[in-house]
């Protein structure tokens, strides 16, 4: 007999039996839509921390002031000489960087801003003319500053959608529109577009001054070697594949001008955008197959269900096995009729289960608005082959049984 | 016990041939010696019962008749071949060829028609689906149940669910059909509709039939008689005036016990 022939007998029997057959296959159902849920869910969550990073700017390294493995953990108080104006320009020395592409400087504060009707406390950001572009910043209204207002130190601001809301709620376009940093005046000459809160804070709620202007007039910062000190630098690499090497030149430059001695630590951070990446992709990793581990045991826990009924069934139909046996089924014949049963058992209850997954993932989407989860083509295959493979694990034990059946014991069975 | 040569089929030409069948198996710690050295011959064409009180080896005879069992020693030809030696996928297909089986419980799948059951021993024949559907309905109508095909076994009754496991013997042509207490469960009218339809069968398609049963009136409507007592046969005797099934009425069963006897 074909196996074609033996899928016929093998659907005929389970549709004899249809509830027995569908709760056989909810515990394979559960356990495949579980998988692919959660690992559609997971990818989603890694295409968004990817895409969050994205939008803070491509092949950027970031250079902080301290160093995030001091005993005194991250967010202390920089230990060492900090980051000056000069540590930034020294970085643009072509023979010395030939990897980094361009910088901007960052100087950051806090301060209370008003515009004499409205008050809030708010991030004040002193910034050199470049980084909106390093850091993809794009207006809504007006222009960002320019060499001529760093120069000048100008008393003018560009301000992020959300101080918009809280400033001028009336206004949504305030260009010229009038506001104090402290005790200074400020004119808004750019707004933001919103770029949503990124993964260390929200872009949307600060106030960019240029950078001379913050050194000298919101945060007087001169360093004890009388050089304006400032929070980060931002440093863009040639390229993404040279990250890495710029990473490592701007580690020498600036070690050198720290007077670190071989062997010392670092007194500032080089972090890359591609290493924050990876980190969180790892984590994420690991966190999307633990899920998925836990949904296979929930596959396991089906397909022990299925060896279960399918034991159950071969009790039930001795005679049934006695019966072909006597009429001239071989053992084979035999084996591939509950074998093909359980497979089949296992890859409906699978296709059925991504569905379900399929469903799962919609509502994840629809839960999650900022989640654009994608059926995961992998995770589809993965549980649909590895369900198939349940039930031919789960069903080899019962199916031998049936086909070692004595056909007379068999007829004889009550 | 000496059998009749009178009644033994010649050697040529014969459907079975056993000598010195014997077949011993243990029942928990004791060992049952259910053949002790059975022999005979049937021939083509042959109508006969198998007769004896239970536990007297008619089962074990009947297993090993149908393949379902090998001998521990003895020989048996079927058509002339030696079966008795045969691994259990050579067994299955001599069931599935040459031998067609009717059981006392008519054991038809469930919830599948006729047609389907009397399919199902050409499935593993390997016979075309085509060829399945139309022999299945030829079988069918031999046994009178072409009105019932597509009828499931609990639409049917008794005698006619043993008619559909006859047809199912049937429909791979075999050697022989062995029925085992094919009356047994049914009452004595239908009983006597599947006497007919199996002795129709011998008497105009001269297929080969061994009854195994326990009942003399049947037996009376055969043309030989084995009786098997502690696994050897005591009798093999010819029936002088077979009974024609329908036409004569079942007799007192003293009566019957001594007219057989």
């Amino acid at each position: 007999m074909g196996i074609l022939e033996s899928a016929q007998v093998a659907l005929r029997a389970l549709a004899s039996n249809k509830l027995r057959s569908a709760l056989t296959m909810l515990g394979i159902i559960i356990g495949v839509g579980a998988v692919v849920t959660l690992m559609s869910a997971g990818n989603a969550v890694q295409d968004f921390i990817t895409d969050q990073f994205r939008s803070i700017g491509s092949n950027l390294l970031f250079v902080a002031p301290g160093t995030f493995q001091t005993q005194r953990g991250p967010g202390s108080a920089p230990s060492g000489k900090g980051l000056t104006n000069g540590d930034a320009y020294a970085l643009l020395d072509p023979f010395l960087a030939p990897d980094v592409a361009a910088i901007a400087l960052e100087l950051t504060g806090s301060d209370v801003v008003s515009n004499g009707a409205e008050e809030a406390f708010l991030s004040i950001s002193g910034v050199s003319p470049n980084f909106a572009e390093l850091r993809n910043a794009k207006l809504s209204a007006g222009r960002f500053f320019d060499i001529g207002d760093q120069v000048a130190e100008s008393r003018v601001a560009v301000i992020g959608p959300l101080v918009v809301d809280e400033l001028f709620p009336e206004n949504a376009l305030p260009i010229d529109g009038q506001i104090r940093i402290g005790e200074v005046a400020f004119r808004v000459i750019g707004t933001l577009e919103s770029r949503g809160g990124s993964a260390f804070s929200n872009d949307d709620n600060v106030v960019y001054v240029p950078l001379s202007t913050a050194q000298t007039r919101v945060f007087p910062s001169r360093g004890s070697r009388g050089d304006f000190q400032i929070s980060v630098i931002y440093v863009q690499a040639a390229s993404e594949d040279r990250a890495g090497a710029a990473a490592e030149q701007i580690e020498r430059i600036l070690r050198q001008r720290h007077e670190i001695l071989p062997g010392e630590d670092d007194d500032f951070t080089v972090i890359s955008q591609a290493e924050i990446l990876a980190s969180a992709g790892d984590v994420l990793g690991v966190i999307t197959v633990f899920l998925g581990a836990i949904a296979a045991i929930s596959l396991l826990v089906g397909g022990i269900g299925i060896m279960n009924i399918m034991l159950v069934s071969v009790t039930e139909r001795t005679r049934e096995i006695g019966l072909r046996k006597a009429l001239g089924a071989r053992k084979r014949d035999i084996r591939n009729q509950f074998l093909i049963e359980s497979v089949v058992l296992a890859v409906v209850g699978g296709t059925i289960g991504v569905v379900l997954g399929l469903l799962g993932t919609l509502v994840i989407g629809l839960l999650a608005s900022d989640l654009n989860p994608t059926l995961s083509l992998q995770a589809v295959a993965l549980a649909t082959g590895f369900s198939a493979l349940v039930g031919l694990f789960f069903g080899i034990y019962p199916a031998t049984r049936a086909a070692a059946l004595n056909p007379i014991d068999a007829l004889r069975y009550e | 016990m000496e059998v009749s040569s009178s009644v033994a089929d010649s050697q040529n030409g014969a459907v079975i041939a056993v000598k010195d069948l014997t077949r011993t198996y243990l029942l928990g710690d004791v060992e049952v010696r259910a053949l002790r050295g059975v022999s005979f011959d049937l021939r083509a064409g042959a109508l006969l019962t198998v007769m004896g009180p239970s536990g007297s080896g008619k089962s074990t005879l009947m297993n090993l008749l149908g393949c379902l069992d090998t001998p521990d020693s003895g020989s048996y030809l079927l058509e002339g071949e030696d079966v008795g030696r045969l691994n259990d996928d050579q067994l299955a297909r001599i069931r599935s060829q040459r031998i067609g089986f009717v059981f006392q419980t008519f054991n038809l799948l469930a919830r599948t028609s006729a047609r389907a059951n009397c399919e199902l021993p050409m499935l593993y024949a390997g016979v075309p689906i085509d060829e399945r559907h139309e022999r299945a309905e030829r079988a069918l109508e031999m046994v009178g149940l072409a009105d019932r095909m597509d009828h499931h076994p609990n639409e049917l009754s008794g005698g006619q669910q043993q008619r559909v496991a006859i047809a199912r013997a049937l429909v791979n042509d075999p050697a022989i059909i062995l029925a085992d207490e094919p009356t047994g469960n049914l009452d004595s009218k239908s009983g006597i509709e599947v006497i007919r339809i199996l002795q129709g069968l011998n008497r105009n398609e001269g297929i080969t039939v061994l009854l195994v049963s326990h009942d003399p009136f049947i037996a009376r409507h055969t043309d030989r008689i084995i009786r098997l007592q502690d696994g050897r046969i005591v009798a093999d005797e010819r029936v002088p005036h077979p009974l024609v099934a329908g036409e004569s009425q079942r007799p007192s069963e003293l009566d019957l016990e001594e007219e057989v006897a």
